[in-house]
């Protein structure tokens, strides 16, 4: 134990000292921060110009209904023809120029756009819907049926859903969930994709200095396997908690100092949060506080620390089996795969049927359920299900760390053979 | 006799490969044991087994008296063939750690560092990084690691190579010393002269197998030929060697000497003595040169293995 205490200190410190660590540690938070401001900056940039836009419209139908807006401005050239409208588009370097044909009623105008770049699909489609409602308009009223009558009769339906108990939930909280779960599972997936990598690199930094006999003669593999994994953890977790506070230290004092609202870049989500009617915002709020936090928390701590030594274990084993990590590039994709998995079986199966067969399993086989019990949780699971999850997951950490150190005790007769799948059979009967 | 360490019909497979074949050996305490074979003969494995960084397939090691046990290692000093240090650490901060490792507390490593820091004259490097020493300036700092836990048996796996003769000489004498305060020392190498200088004992194994082992003077005796180089000064140089040859097995042989004389090689038949020959040799000629030959180490070595091959 005491071993292990010293093998964890000096892991910790080897990774935190490491010059590139140290760097990245303060450099990422930078580079990250720059990088939204850029891009609030681009967007805003983008927006600010207005764009003018002339329209050709010779069946003098639609001109009126074209409002300029604070990206495009309308200009109407109806008076004259084509060719000459063309000529100023270009001369003035005009965005472009809508041509809309002479037409018969009841029919579709040929309607044109000349353009030297292609404009953007949200114009397109804005300019079509203008035109296309209009249309619409006109042939029902020819028709003999009253606009107004239809808007009048347009009805909305909604769906309030309740549980048998009587509490109200709504269907934004299989969102909330989802986004609970999906969140914690690329969290997972980015911190072993980063740190996994860190612990192999570790493994063979041994051999390359050839200091591995030594160690392996005054330590247990175990406790070596062991002390790398926790020891490389908690220098992650350290730069994870610095880079956490110093971006957001960080973005908070950009968005002081340069007055970029950094909030309205997301336009899209924010288009679709107003769409949310108060009532349903209200729902959210109940639904988010009913979420089991406290089991979610734990739950979401155990499976994290779980996922994360697991693959770590496995990242160790792989770095045990070779002497450099070019060799280990045959070795990643079984590592990437059931990650990916566990992200798509989460995302598929867990959100259509939280408790079907496929989520069952997956919630079990060790290597996604990390991933896929976190997504399964939010939804209510049995409490022997998270037992018996929990317990072969760290089961199979003990596993693959024992299997890590005893390819690690075979290796060191292997220097420079490259082994391939067969070799680390045999060498687990060693 | 009181042995350290007892090695009894250890033997182990790689595969096909056999690395150890029903070795067994017995290293007295207080000895400089000499550990000799060709390349790729089983010494390194022989070692790792003692280390317990493999197990043997059969027989086992006592060590003590007793059977080998995980806290053993604390007992056992190696320096492995295959050496080297974190190359990003600091040479303090490592030695601190090895020893640290071997179950010394901080203070008491430090204690020890510091008179064998001071006693190599290397005081200077506890705050240089490895990866600015040279490579026998690393080894030196290794040696310190080995040795600084005070173990009962010391292995070193060809402590000399990488180091220039000035320090592998200072090494010797530190081995030396170590010896006389009590370490029992196994020593790995195929550099004869070494084993010549320092070893009580040897063994000599060649592919898997123990060829030879026991007291280096008992087995120099044992591999002794009756053989005497002579240098002689005579009237008639060829009449003598015709006279020798029909009474003795002889050959040329070279050494130097100021005078111009016969230079021989006699071996006399079990039965007789030296001074028979010196005897029969002075009726003859001025006998300027008589020394007994006796086989060295890199002649026993070279006999049993071609012998064996």
């Amino acid at each position: 134990m005491r071993n292990l205490k010293l093998i964890i200190k000096r892991e910790y410190l080897a990774r935190v000292k490491n010059k590139a660590f140290v760097l990245m540690t303060f450099l990422s938070p930078l580079i990250l921060v720059g990088m939204i401001v850029l891009i609030a900056y681009l967007v805003n940039l983008n927006s600010n110009e207005q764009r003018v836009v002339a329209i050709n419209d010779e069946s003098e139908q639609f001109v009126g209904d074209f409002n300029d807006s604070d990206d495009v401005r309308f200009i109407d050239l109806s008076s004259i023809d084509l060719e000459a409208a063309k000529t100023i588009v270009k001369e003035q370097e005009y965005f472009g120029l809508l041509y809309i044909p002479k037409f018969q009623n009841n029919t579709v105008p040929d309607i044109q756009f000349f353009a030297k770049e292609a404009p953007a699909f949200g114009f397109l489609s804005q300019v079509e819907k203008t035109i296309g409602d209009k249309l619409t308009n006109q042939q029902l009223l020819a028709r003999g049926i009253d606009v107004n009558l239809i808007e009048a009769s347009q009805t909305k339906v909604e769906i309030g859903i309740q549980n048998f108990s009587g509490e109200k939930t709504s269907k934004m909280s299989t969102y909330v969930k989802m986004i609970f779960g999906g969140a914690a599972g690329y969290l997972l997936m980015m911190f072993i994709i980063i740190y996994g990598n860190m612990v192999m690199r570790s493994v063979i930094e041994e051999k390359t200095n050839r200091i591995i006999e030594i160690i392996i003669s005054s330590v247990k593999p175990i406790h070596l396997m062991l002390g790398k994994i926790l020891g490389t953890s908690l220098a992650g977790i350290t730069q994870f908690v610095i880079w956490v506070i110093l971006g957001g230290v960080m973005l908070s004092l950009v968005s002081i100092i340069a007055g970029v609202d950094i909030g309205e870049v997301h336009g899209p989500q924010q288009q679709a949060m107003e769409q949310i009617s108060d009532n349903e915002l209200q729902q959210l709020v109940i639904d988010i506080a009913k979420l089991p936090m406290l089991l979610l928390l734990v739950s979401f701590l155990v499976y994290f620390i779980g996922g994360y030594f697991l693959y770590s274990a496995i990242y160790a084993a792989i770095g045990a089996a070779v002497d450099n990590e070019t060799d280990t590039q045959q070795f990643m994709l079984p590592v990437i795969l059931p990650l990916m998995l566990g992200i798509y079986v989460g995302f598929f199966a867990v959100i259509e049927n939280p408790h079907g067969v496929v989520s069952t399993v997956f919630s079990m086989v060790p290597l996604t359920s990390p991933i896929v019990m976190l997504m399964r949780i939010p939804f209510g699971v049995a409490w022997w299900e998270l037992a018996l999850s929990i317990g072969i997951l760290i089961l199979t950490i003990a596993g693959v760390v024992w299997i890590a150190a005893k390819i690690y005790r075979v290796g060191i007769l292997m220097y420079g053979k490259k082994p391939g799948y067969k070799d680390l059979y045999k060498w687990l009967k060693y | 006799m009181d042995h350290l360490l007892v090695a009894e019909n250890v033997s182990k497979q790689f595969g096909e490969f056999t690395a150890l074949n029903d070795v067994s050996l017995e290293i007295p305490r207080g000895s400089i044991f000499g550990l000799l074979g060709p390349n790729g003969a089983g010494k390194t494995t022989f070692i790792r087994i003692i280390n317990q960084i493999t197990l043997p397939d059969k027989g086992g090691i006592l060590l003590d008296g007793h059977a080998l046990r995980p806290d053993d290692i604390r007992h056992i000093g190696y320096l492995p063939e295959e050496r080297g240090l974190y190359k990003s650490m600091k040479v303090g901060e490592q030695a601190l750690y090895l020893a640290q490792l071997k179950g010394l507390s901080k203070a008491e490593a430090k204690e020890r560092l510091k008179y064998w820091f001071e006693r190599l004259q290397i005081e200077d490097w506890w705050g240089k990084k490895i990866q600015e020493l040279s490579k026998g300036m690393a080894q030196k700092v290794q040696f310190v690691v080995t040795v600084l836990h005070r173990p009962k048996l010391l292995i070193f796996d060809e402590p000399f190579s990488g180091f220039d003769p000035v320090n592998a000489n200072l090494i010797k004498d530190e081995i030396l010393q170590l010896r006389k305060e009590g370490a029992t020392i196994l020593f790995s190498t195929h550099r004869m002269e070494s084993v010549e200088e320092m070893c009580d004992y040897m063994a000599l194994i060649h592919r898997g197998n123990k060829l030879l082992d026991g007291e280096v003077t008992e087995i120099k005796r044992r591999y002794k030929s009756n053989t005497y180089e002579v240098g002689l000064m005579a009237a008639n140089p060829e009449g003598l060697r015709k006279e020798l040859e029909e009474r003795f097995r002889i050959s040329d042989t070279e050494f130097k000497s100021i005078n111009d004389d016969l230079k021989l090689q006699i071996q006399i038949g079990e039965k007789s003595s030296p001074n028979d020959l010196l005897t029969f040799l002075t009726s003859r000629a001025e006998v300027n040169h008589f020394v007994e030959v006796i086989p060295s180490v890199n002649d026993i070595f070279i006999k049993t293995v071609t012998t064996n091959a």
